[in-house]
């Protein structure tokens, strides 16, 4: 006993003797609940419950997350859109209302410059101009379809496979021939039983024959669908539909990791094409997929940070249950405290045992109700299949440390009340 | 019980010089223990006698070292335990004291090994050397037959003679046991007297709590307790001078 005052020593014997009263504090954990089952079960339950609802509200935001990532691919992450609107809030829309529109000729005169330059930042300039008109077939009639007239190039900076066909050639895009690309909703609603390839729709009239059927693209954020959309070559659009039509012109770039080089060489080009005079701010915005992101992220972050809190509150309550019992659990125990006491159970020694109890008691709450969340998250995936779910180990791995943390938090008065308790009133309590 | 030999005495263990204890209860202020002075020896088999309300479970929780005293020196094998703080008192208990308490005081879901292991737990023996010392010591208590039994599978003697077991696995320099009996039959109270005088034959240091004139028979020197006081303190029992120190008015 009296040997080792200097060295290791005693601070290996501490780290040993910590060890075995940790391992014992386990074991009367497992033992404690054992013999409380039902109040256990009870208490783990208001856990579970927690657990399950923190965890869903996880795999809802990460599904929102996706979904919004997917939108977001859409428009390419080496595209910039030249249009009359920028893609985010404006609190000065009247300065934009005025503004020239956009014109797809421009695209000719900025493919030209690029020509030109060397060592350009940018690809290839798209023009599109689209309106909304309704498409038929027969009997058959879809109603706020995207018309969109482009030029055969539009493929280079599009994301979209095919489920049919083809899209239009160059010949076609020159000549302005009446043929179309539909999407997948039109194909489907007009041609619910046979191939839609080399049939021929009317819009606003004008019979095109349909060459190509794009594979489903799904909704953007859910908002409006990707599939209701028919694209002609150029031409053909401007000679049917000039009224009411809104132009943007597409540029591709070489690199995307220098996109704002990219966008700087692009204003200037538009600045030459508008003939703008240096004192003159733009007349013109281009967008790209980032600033969409930057203007949609903090909405959704709210999305996520009011859900968790939501259902953080359920995970509350089951702390303050789990408080409860581990405070009913010291106050049964006191003579036995007492006991440890005596027989040399030191404050860290009981307050350790009581964090044990409350933290395996959320650590099973835990493990259950991730059981429970990811049997859920299963079947409402096989429910509902285009319902965004995602299940991911962080999510594991953070709801498992949410229910330490929630048994380390809600056990720590009352153990540490065990462990102040005086050894010689401890003892005597009956 | 005086038919056994009384063995010669070993170094001083515990001592204790003019200690007081207040405990302050409302607006009152009660004084425990008013300066009580005693000295025990290693080999000792001492009682420690009064009528409830005379500071006994006071003095017994001084030197148990459960609590520390208001005043006076109380040195144990030359620590000064009185200055001693909550964790220190904890390492004094766990490695000097054995404790024998009127309830058994043992954990009623664990086994009487386990039971017996615990005080090793937190002195930080390995869990084998721990199971081997306990295994021992059941045996020296006559339980070997008893040891994966729970204490509600166990008669009141045996659940005493575990806790004896418990308070021997330590090797500690005193036993202390407070009204060992007071919770069994006379029989059952009579072969845990007989397991304390084969303990004290072994060369353990005993201190006996009690109010009963028989059980304190089995002492080598009795202490009487009156209002905080020490009124006597002699070797033996003796029947006349401790009925008259118990009863008198």
């Amino acid at each position: 006993m009296s040997a080792g005052r200097t060295g290791l020593g005693p601070v290996f014997r501490d780290m040993k003797r910590f060890l075995y009263e940790l391992s014992e504090s386990w074991k009367i954990a497992a033992s404690q609940m054992r013999s409380n089952l039902t109040r256990s079960t009870l208490t783990a339950l208001g856990v579970i419950i927690g657990i399950v609802a923190v965890t869903l509200m996880g795999t809802a935001i990460g599904g929102i997350q996706v979904g919004f990532d997917k939108s977001m691919s859409i428009f390419g992450d080496d595209v910039l859109y030249v249009g009359q609107w920028p893609w985010k809030k404006v609190d000065d829309w009247w300065n934009y209302r005025d503004r020239k529109k956009i014109k797809t000729e421009y695209a000719d005169a900025l493919n030209h410059m690029i020509a030109m330059t060397p060592n350009s930042n940018l690809m290839i300039a798209i023009p599109t101009s689209s309106v909304i008109r309704s498409v038929k077939y027969a009997d058959s009639e879809v109603g706020n379809v995207l018309v969109r007239g482009t030029v055969s190039d539009y493929i280079i900076t599009s994301t979209f496979d095919f489920k049919e066909g083809r899209f239009f050639n160059d010949l076609e895009s020159r000549g302005g021939a009446n043929v179309c690309v539909v999407g997948y909703d039109v194909a489907d609603a007009l041609f619910p039983s046979a191939s839609p390839i080399d049939k021929s729709v009317l819009i606003n009239g004008q019979p095109f024959k349909i060459v190509g059927v794009i594979a489903r693209q799904g909704s953007f954020l859910g908002l409006f669908s990707l599939d209701s959309i028919v694209v002609m070559p150029l031409p053909a659009f401007q000679k049917y539909f000039t009224a009411k039509s809104e132009a943007d012109i597409l540029v591709k770039v070489k690199d995307k990791t220098k996109l704002a080089e990219a966008k700087d060489e692009l204003a200037g080009l538009m600045r030459r094409v508008r003939g703008l005079p240096p004192e003159k701010k733009d007349d013109f915005s281009i967008n790209e997929q980032q600033a969409l992101k930057s203007t949609l992220d903090p909405i959704k972050n709210s999305i996520a940070v009011a859900g968790l809190f939501i259902t953080g509150l359920s995970l509350f309550v089951g702390a303050i249950g789990i408080m409860n019992i581990t405070f009913v659990s010291v106050k049964e125990r006191t003579k036995e405290i007492g006991t440890r006491k005596a027989l040399g159970a030191r404050r860290r020694t009981i307050l350790l045992q009581f964090l044990i109890e409350s933290t395996a008691l959320c650590l099973l709450g835990g493990i259950i109700g991730l059981g429970f969340a990811f049997a859920m998250c299963f079947l409402i995936g096989i429910a509902f299949p285009s319902f965004p779910i995602q299940f991911s180990t962080g999510l594991v791995v953070i709801s498992m440390m949410v229910s330490v943390m929630t048994g380390l938090i809600s056990g720590f008065a009352p153990a540490w009340t065990a462990s102040r308790l005086d050894p010689v009133t401890a003892l005597r309590y009956e | 019980m005086s038919q056994n030999s009384t063995r010669p005495v070993g170094p001083l263990v515990i001592d204790i010089e003019n200690i007081t204890k207040d405990y302050v209860m409302g607006k009152e202020t009660v004084h425990a223990l008013r300066g009580v002075s005693l000295q025990i020896h290693k080999n000792e088999y001492i009682a420690v006698m009064g009528p409830s309300g005379s500071g006994k479970s006071t003095l017994m929780n001084m030197l148990g070292c459960l609590d520390t005293p208001t005043s006076g020196r109380y040195e144990f094998s030359g620590k000064n335990v009185a200055e001693m703080n909550d964790d220190e008192l904890a390492a004094i208990r766990n490695r000097e004291i054995g404790f024998v308490f009127q309830t058994f005081n043992l954990l009623p879901r664990s086994t009487s090994l386990r039971n017996v292991e615990l005080p090793l737990i937190y002195a930080g023996i390995d869990p084998d050397a721990r199971e081997e010392m306990a295994i021992h010591v059941l045996h020296e208590v006559g339980l070997g037959d008893r040891m994966n039994h729970k204490p509600n599978e166990l008669s009141g003697g045996q659940r005493q003679r575990v806790a004896v077991a418990r308070a021997l696995v330590n090797k500690p320099s005193i036993i202390l046991a407070d009204e060992p009996t007071g919770n069994l039959d006379s029989k059952t109270g009579e072969e845990i007297m007989t397991l304390f005088e084969d303990l004290y034959q072994r060369g353990n240091t005993i201190i006996l709590v009690t109010h009963e004139r028989d059980i304190a028979a089995h002492a080598r020197r009795t202490v009487h307790l009156r209002d905080g006081l020490i009124e006597t303190d002699h070797a033996g029992f003796i029947p006349e001078l401790d009925l008259v120190a118990l009863d008198r008015p």
